[in-house]
């Protein structure tokens, strides 16, 4: 009674080159529908420089130390932009409208999502160190080697990953009309307690001691260590600090995803 | 329709949230070729039971089965298409960009001109769906669910927001895709819709079918009149005459719906002269189905 025929054109497959190409797909129009939309890709590429050239470029008096201090961690400040926004904003916000259901009605693999957002917010990282190279180039002193520049690129735009799976975690929680205000409020205070917009030595020593347990600090201290700037840890354990933070995110993650499936 | 093309099926489902049952011990058989309207009033459980065969939602108990796949696997996900009721869209892409992405994710996709056809979008393919109106909004939805040339389409309320002219397009486009092949499961408000499109209806009241059949039979059952009048006989002695499909006695009275008012009435006086109190009232299609999913 309850047999379905197969038929046997029932079975599909993709090919190998077929599953790349969803990836691909996912991520280039991932990358249009991002770059088109101003509230997110103008705040995003302009508000690091634009710091920069305020704290790290005016107000220093041309001090090739701090503007080189500064430059990593707006860096980093940059990086984590676009991580938790296009995370978490941009998913939220998809997921509130229903779209999200569409796209988990089709046969989309599951990780297309979190890859082509993983790329493109690579994408802006290189867009905002370009722009915060420039800055730096053209109006300080700083100079860095060749290999400094590239090793300081690396580790800012591989950085990024901890702050997209937070985005992740947030994007699966928060409600869309919340999301950007609250994923504001994690970001900015992180960013100046983590003493990325003025130097962590200028903090009260509370506040300092405070900043070990915050992501961005570690990765701060990884880049200032490539100019020789930083507080004297070891690269070990920052790196090790920031994938524990990586692997609580990605847990939260899967568990608010499940809590969404259910 | 026989069983060797049956293509889907759900058997002695049921799903509740936190106690309150959505579903309840609901049988539904899908065939090759068909288009099966569900249709109830808001909450009688039409989206829950779509999100269940999609596999979007997990059920309580029963069985339910896409093609000898499991609701929500990838390889049943790769033979459906699902139109789902959808706020809005990524504004910043074009409508060819939405289309040419949700091609990538299926092996043989729809040729892109035949699913621009389907849907209406020839002239707009180049629209920021930014731009678009409800109607519009809703063809394109229409298109992303057509794009990996499915085999079984679920439409959740399909011309929601749609003008007489778009809606109109849609039943023709869902008309060509039957014949095509595909089998259609469509939730709806509008019984018009369910009248022009479905093969066979499934009316859903708290989680239940309270009536399914051809729109045919369907009509039949619900298109009658009810001739009542006062009697001391037993209702089932009307069972026989003209077109009577239902009777029932309720106090003194008798209700005898047929599909043949003239005639049975004409047998009913000839044969019982003595009935007091006779009353004949036609009930719309449209009142019909507000009585059955009262």
């Amino acid at each position: 009674m309850d047999t379905i025929q197969s038929h046997s054109d029932n079975k599909q497959t993709m090919t190998f080159s077929k599953n790349v190409n969803v990836y691909w797909q996912e991520t280039k129009f991932e990358w249009l529908k991002s770059i088109r939309n101003p509230a997110f890709a103008l705040p995003a590429i302009t508000f690091p420089g634009l710091f920069y050239v305020f704290f790290g470029v005016l107000m220093n008096g041309h001090n090739p130390q701090a503007a080189t201090y500064l430059l990593c961690t707006y860096g980093v400040f940059g990086v984590m932009g676009p991580a938790l926004f296009s995370f978490g904003a941009g998913l939220a916000i998809e997921r509130g409208q229903g779209w999200l259901d569409i796209k988990s009605a089709s046969p989309m693999p599951g990780g297309a999502q979190v890859i082509s957002r993983l790329f493109v917010s690579m994408g802006f990282s290189v867009l905002i160190l370009l722009s915060l190279g420039g800055i730096a180039a053209s109006l300080t002193d700083i100079s860095l080697t060749l290999s400094q520049v590239s090793l300081l690129s690396v580790i800012l735009v591989l950085g990024g990953l901890p702050f997209c799976l937070l985005g992740l975690t947030l994007g699966l929680s928060l409600k869309a009309e919340s999301a950007p205000v609250v994923i504001n409020m994690v970001y900015l205070p992180m960013s100046f307690l983590s003493g990325l917009w003025i130097p962590i030595a200028m903090l009260p020593s509370f506040l300092q001691s405070f900043a070990e347990f915050l992501p961005p600090y570690h990765l701060s201290q990884l880049a200032l260590k490539v100019v020789g700037l930083d507080a004297g840890g070891s690269v070990a354990g920052h790196v090790l600090i920031l994938a524990l933070f990586s692997g609580i995110f990605y847990v939260f993650a899967v568990l608010a995803s499940r809590k969404k499936a259910n | 329709m026989s069983q060797q093309n049956m293509i889907a099926f759900a058997k002695g489902l049921n799903k509740s949230f936190s106690g309150k049952p959505a579903v309840v011990d609901l049988d539904l058989e899908i065939h090759a070729g068909q288009v099966l309207a569900i249709l109830g009033a808001n909450g009688a459980g039409k989206t829950t039971l779509i999100n269940i065969l999609l596999g979007r939602l997990s059920h309580d108990s029963g069985d339910v089965n896409l093609f000898n796949a499991k609701a929500g696997s990838l390889e049943a996900k790769r033979l459906i298409g699902a139109m789902l009721q959808v706020a809005n869209l990524p504004e910043t892409l074009k409508i060819k960009e939405h289309i040419r992405l949700f091609q990538s994710y299926y092996p043989n996709p729809m040729p892109y001109e035949k699913v621009l056809a389907y849907a209406g979008l020839e002239k707009m393919q180049n629209r920021y769906s930014k731009k678009l109106s409800g109607g519009e909004k809703q063809r394109l939805l229409f298109a992303l669910s057509i794009c990996g040339n499915p085999k079984l389409l679920f439409l959740d309320e399909p011309s929601v927001g749609m003008d007489m002219e778009s809606r109109q397009s849609m039943w023709q486009a869902i008309r060509d895709l039957k014949r095509a092949g595909t089998s259609i499961v469509l939730t709806t408000h509008y019984l018009q819709e369910a009248d022009s499109l479905a093969d066979e209806i499934l009316l859903l009241k708290d989680g239940k079918v309270v009536k399914r059949g051809s729109s045919e039979e369907i009509k039949a059952s619900v298109n009658h009149t009810s001739i009542r009048f006062c009697s001391d006989l037993d209702a089932a002695v009307f069972e026989g005459f003209e077109g009577v499909v239902n009777c029932s006695k309720s106090g003194k009275y008798i209700e005898v719906q047929t599909s043949n008012t003239s005639q049975c009435l004409q047998q009913i006086l000839a044969q019982y002269s003595d009935l007091e109190d006779v009353t004949v009232e036609r009930a719309g299609l449209e009142e019909a189905f507000k009585q059955l999913s009262q």
